[in-house]
């Protein structure tokens, strides 16, 4: 606890110094990265203990205001989220700090202070056990990162996409406060322990604040409907705070939906469902929309909401492991979740850094117009290729780990058909099977065709490597990935106090969690067993090759004489035959000019891939909303004396009615 | 018991090719030709091996982490994969699931592989491959559900070599309709007719052999056995999982299970000796397909399981 407090004073001074010192470019970055480091290194160690123990810690200071508390506490739920906050946060400084070291000094001094903000909000989120701490918190997080999106605020498109992550977000915060008024309401105290004492709510008040919940944070976290946000507002921002916000700060949402289920209390088996409903709809839809795209940064942010899916499918389980009694059910679908919002922020973070380097590298982020970078930028492809491998659930990364959680979770639910519904499981199983399939998809098209092959266009300037800066964040969080994936019955122990005190505090059966753990470990003996064989054969290979003669030549050009690099598979071919299938339900359009006549000279094919939650939904919805408000233009007409009597009037109404009713 | 495993262990390291040797005498013995000879596989594997390599200027390292990758995958999968009643000598509840993702990264790896040469007939493979493998992995995964459902075990050492004529009598439909999902399964993820067909040679036509078109000498040698050796690991789960067993005998068994290993290769010759490759654009469907039988014959397993438990 005191550690953690102790990293955000760190932080606090470090961004606060960083903004000062903004007129010398170079000492106020070596203070923000420095305080940065510091603040992660401690906040890292004391999350990770806090998680591993499972102890609950809490502190409570004296609080000026006259509703709420200064009251925080540590408890293992919170821990594991405060592991990424604090690792990534870390890193993503230390990159920054290359990333932005082109940029306008102030500007810059002014970015830090509003990312060391984002991250000391963030450990108030995740330790505040106070309703109104954690909506200050909440609401401070929302003003910094809005900040840190607007950071090219020259950019007509990017303060379109900071303008509707700040609509979006506070749309969820009404519906947040909701949640909050109708927990705490039978209490009476904005307190969250009171809360959780006694929310006296009647079943369908329970289903009513577990829906404003599921709203208002899921409009954080990103759930599909109210993802939109998300494809806008992460490709705007510099990559760093991209990596933050996609692999960080969403998981606030998810944690904020945690924490609403432990004050709420025993749930109902519908809750299970809606969340499995939720997560196979978003991981669906994410990926396949992730599919469509064409800049990396906004196709990676669609994989967010598809990784949001997985968490969800993880939660749905866990609740339905409540609601019938199995304990074990509970803990695996839970530790599945939680698991798998450190290992998204993991590899998301790696790859949204990876996605940067190549922007920094090349000025381009659109897919389609790279390709053959693995030879000029060797260590950023690897680094890249493993966060690859990992979101596409492939062992021996971590992304496996989590999702064989939640695969082993649906089996479990499986086998106890009768008392769970089989198509939940079902829905788990076959909707994993295939986000999993089309996620392999779309990284095997995003490596490849950025890193592989021949660049599909001349760079405005040769791509050159990294340097350190940039490539050390990366290899950090491609090792962690490596290690979770290897060492599965550790990160099974470590998000276990989490998991379980999520599912009501009831510990399964010792035997079922070594058995469980017996599991895991077989994992591990086989993924070890496999990097062996890799390690032989490559060697064998060798072997063979060393005396043979070994020759270079073209690519096979199925005898065609005059190959351009122009005739490349694209982005938009690979993903063709998933489009054809799917693009109805996406809807696609497509703009084809075909070649025509018998010396055809010139065809064109584009595809676009909008969100159609965005054209259909909130798009024509906002339209009628500022029509309507429209009608209410006359209240502002932009003179002083009338506000005034405005004030004036209202003050008055109040006195007469406290007058009468007192 | 542990002998044994290490026995079907090297059994099916030397017998893999065997199996397409098998397969495609079966398609000559149809289309009134001699044939090659059956051992055919194993020549190609040798003279590979001992060629020397060409590469092509535009790859990287992953050109041949591809091929090394693909036989470490297998090979761990052999590991994994019970052979009718001996079980693995990796097994563990779940294994099945692990055992479907590394299968996943020997296909991420191959389709990288590809995409590095830069080739857009082998780019047109690749897409082909991961779509088809994304269509294929709920249908696998279903059925493995509904097995599992029907036998209470989650493992595929525990699966593998349960049923038998009784089981069969009892629930026969489920068997059946996940026998057909997982054919149509195996013949997608090894690249056979109607998926594809292995003995075209119109690159635009291909799938699984153009992504391979810049391999040569003992990288193609050890993407040609793991081929092999993969379609063995589909054809053992499909046996063991499905083939009723005699109880007792452990000699009997293996001969059931190395039977019903070419039983499951002149099937796949037969079939594709009378139908032709599918359009690209229908396969989807037949994909499909196979999912909603296997979504099928989990709602007969669950009810049947429940009339059993309860």
């Amino acid at each position: 606890m005191t550690l953690v407090l102790l990293s955000c004073v760190i932080l606090v001074g470090g961004g606060l110094a960083a903004f000062v010192a903004a007129g010398n470019g170079r000492r106020s970055f070596r203070v923000a990265e420095a305080s940065a480091v510091l603040a992660g290194v401690t906040g890292t160690v004391a999350a990770v203990h806090a998680a591993w123990c499972g102890n609950t810690r809490s502190l409570q200071l004296a609080w000026p205001l006259p509703i709420g508390s200064f009251h925080v506490g540590l408890d293992a739920i919170s821990a594991v989220f405060l592991v990424p906050v604090f690792l990534v946060g870390a890193v993503a400084a230390v990159y920054g700090t290359a990333y932005l070291a082109h940029a306008d000094a102030k500007t810059a001094g002014r970015s830090w202070l509003a990312y060391h903000g984002l991250l000391v909000s963030m450990v108030f989120v995740l330790i505040a056990r106070d309703s109104v701490l954690f909506l200050l918190a909440w609401e401070c997080m929302a003003l910094t990162s809005f900040r840190l999106v607007v950071f090219d605020s020259s950019d007509d498109r990017v303060r379109k996409a900071g303008w509707l992550y700040l609509v979006s977000t506070h749309i969820g915060t009404a519906a947040v406060i909701l949640f909050f008024l109708l927990a705490g309401r039978a209490s009476g105290s904005t307190d969250f322990d009171a809360m959780a004492a006694g929310t006296g709510l009647s079943q369908a008040a329970m289903g009513v604040a577990f829906l404003l919940a599921l709203v208002g944070f899921g409009a954080k976290a990103g759930f599909v409907p109210v993802h939109v946000w998300l494809p806008e507002a992460h490709p705007a921002a510099p990559s760093h705070v991209s990596a933050v916000m996609s692999g960080v700060m969403i998981k606030t949402g998810i944690y904020g939906l945690i924490r609403a289920l432990v004050l709420l209390g025993p749930p109902a088996p519908w809750w299970g469902y809606v969340m499995i409903g939720v997560g196979v709809v978003s991981g669906v839809l994410g990926v396949l929309y992730a599919m469509a795209q064409h800049d990396v940064k906004r196709l990676l942010a669609y994989h967010s909401v598809e990784n949001i899916g997985i968490i969800a499918l993880g939660i749905g389980l866990g609740l339905l492991g409540v609601a019938s009694g199995q304990q074990l059910l509970a803990a695996v679908g839970f530790a599945g979740a939680l698991l798998h919002v450190v290992n998204h922020a993991l590899f998301k973070g790696l790859l949204f850094l990876g996605a940067g380097s190549v922007y920094h590298a090349t000025g381009t982020r659109q897919i389609d117009r790279l390709g053959g970078l693995l030879k000029e930028m060797p260590w950023t492809g690897a680094l890249f290729l493993i966060g690859a491998a990992a979101i596409s659930g492939l062992p021996p990364l971590n992304g496996f780990v989590s999702e064989f959680m939640v695969y082993y979770g649906a089996w479990m639910a499986c086998m106890q058909a009768g008392s769970v519904s089989i198509w939940a499981s079902l829905a788990v199983v076959a909707g994993l099977g295939l986000i999993g399939g089309l996620a392999a998809a779309c990284f095997t098209k995003v490596f490849g065709i950025m890193f592989l092959g021949e660049p599909r266009e001349p760079h405005d300037r040769p791509a050159r490597e990294s340097g350190l800066r940039m490539l050390a964040p990366m290899a950090v969080l491609g090792a962690a990935c490596v290690l979770i994936g290897v060492l599965a019955p550790l990160a099974f122990r470590l998000v276990l106090p989490a998991a379980v005190s999520v599912g009501g505090g009831s510990m399964p059966a010792p035997e079922s969690l070594a058995s469980f753990s017996g599991i895991l470990k077989g994992i591990t003996g086989t993924v070890l067993l496999l990097a062996v064989l890799i390690a032989c054969i490559a060697l064998a290979r060798r072997c063979l090759l060393r005396n043979r003669v070994v020759r270079t030549a073209g690519t096979w050009d199925c005898g065609y004489a005059a190959p351009t690099v122009r005739m490349q598979y694209t982005a938009a071919s690979y993903a063709h035959p998933i489009m054809r299938l799917f693009g109805s339900l996406l809807g696609t359009k497509v703009h084809a000019r075909l070649p025509e006549g018998l010396f055809p000279s010139k065809g064109a094919w584009h595809e676009e891939t909008d969100d159609l939650f965005m054209a259909r939904w909130f798009v024509p919805l906002f339209v009628k909303v500022r029509n309507a408000m429209q009608r209410l233009g006359w209240i502002q007409h932009g003179r002083l004396q009338g506000y005034i009597l405005y004030v004036a009037l209202t003050l008055l109404a109040l006195i007469i009615w406290y007058a009468f009713t007192a | 018991m542990k002998l044994m495993s290490i026995a079907h262990l090297f059994l099916a390291l030397l017998a893999a090719p065997l199996l397409l040797g098998v397969l495609n005498r079966c398609k000559a013995v149809f289309a009134g030709r001699k044939g090659q000879p059956l051992c055919q596989l194993y020549f190609d594997v040798w003279k590979l091996l001992r060629k020397g390599a060409v590469y092509s200027r535009t790859t990287t390292w992953l050109v041949a982490a591809g091929p090394v990758i693909g036989l470490a995958v297998v090979l761990t999968g052999l590991v994994l994969t019970p052979a009718g009643q001996t079980p693995a000598l990796i097994r563990f509840s779940g294994d099945l699931i692990l055992l479907a993702y590394v299968l996943g990264l020997m296909r991420f790896f191959t389709v990288l592989a590809a995409l590095d040469t830069g080739s857009s007939f082998e780019g047109m493979g690749a897409s082909r491959e991961v779509f088809y493998a994304a269509l294929a992995e709920p249908a696998f995964l279903t059925g493995l559900a509904a097995l599992s459902c029907l036998a209470g075990e989650f493992s595929m050492s525990a699966l593998s070599g349960t049923a038998s004529l009784q089981t069969w009598s009892a629930s026969g439909p489920v068997y059946l309709l996940v026998l057909a999902a997982w054919f149509v399964v195996m013949l997608a993820e090894n690249a056979r007719v109607p998926f594809d067909d292995p003995n075209t040679h119109l690159e635009l036509t291909m799938i699984h052999e153009v992504m391979v078109l810049d391999h040569g000498g003992p990288d193609f040698a050890v993407i040609q056995y793991a081929a092999s050796l993969k379609l063995w690991i589909y054809g053992s789960l499909l046996v063991g999982m499905m083939f009723p067993f005699p109880s007792g005998s452990p000699v009997l068994a293996s001969l059931v299970f190395a039977g019903g290993m070419v039983l499951v290769a002149v099937l796949i010759g037969v079939l594709e000796s009378v139908t032709a490759r599918l359009r690209i654009v229908r396969t989807p469907e037949l994909l499909l397909g196979a999912f909603a039988l296997s979504l099928v014959a989990l709602l007969l397993a669950v009810s049947a399981g429940g009339a059993h438990v309860g």
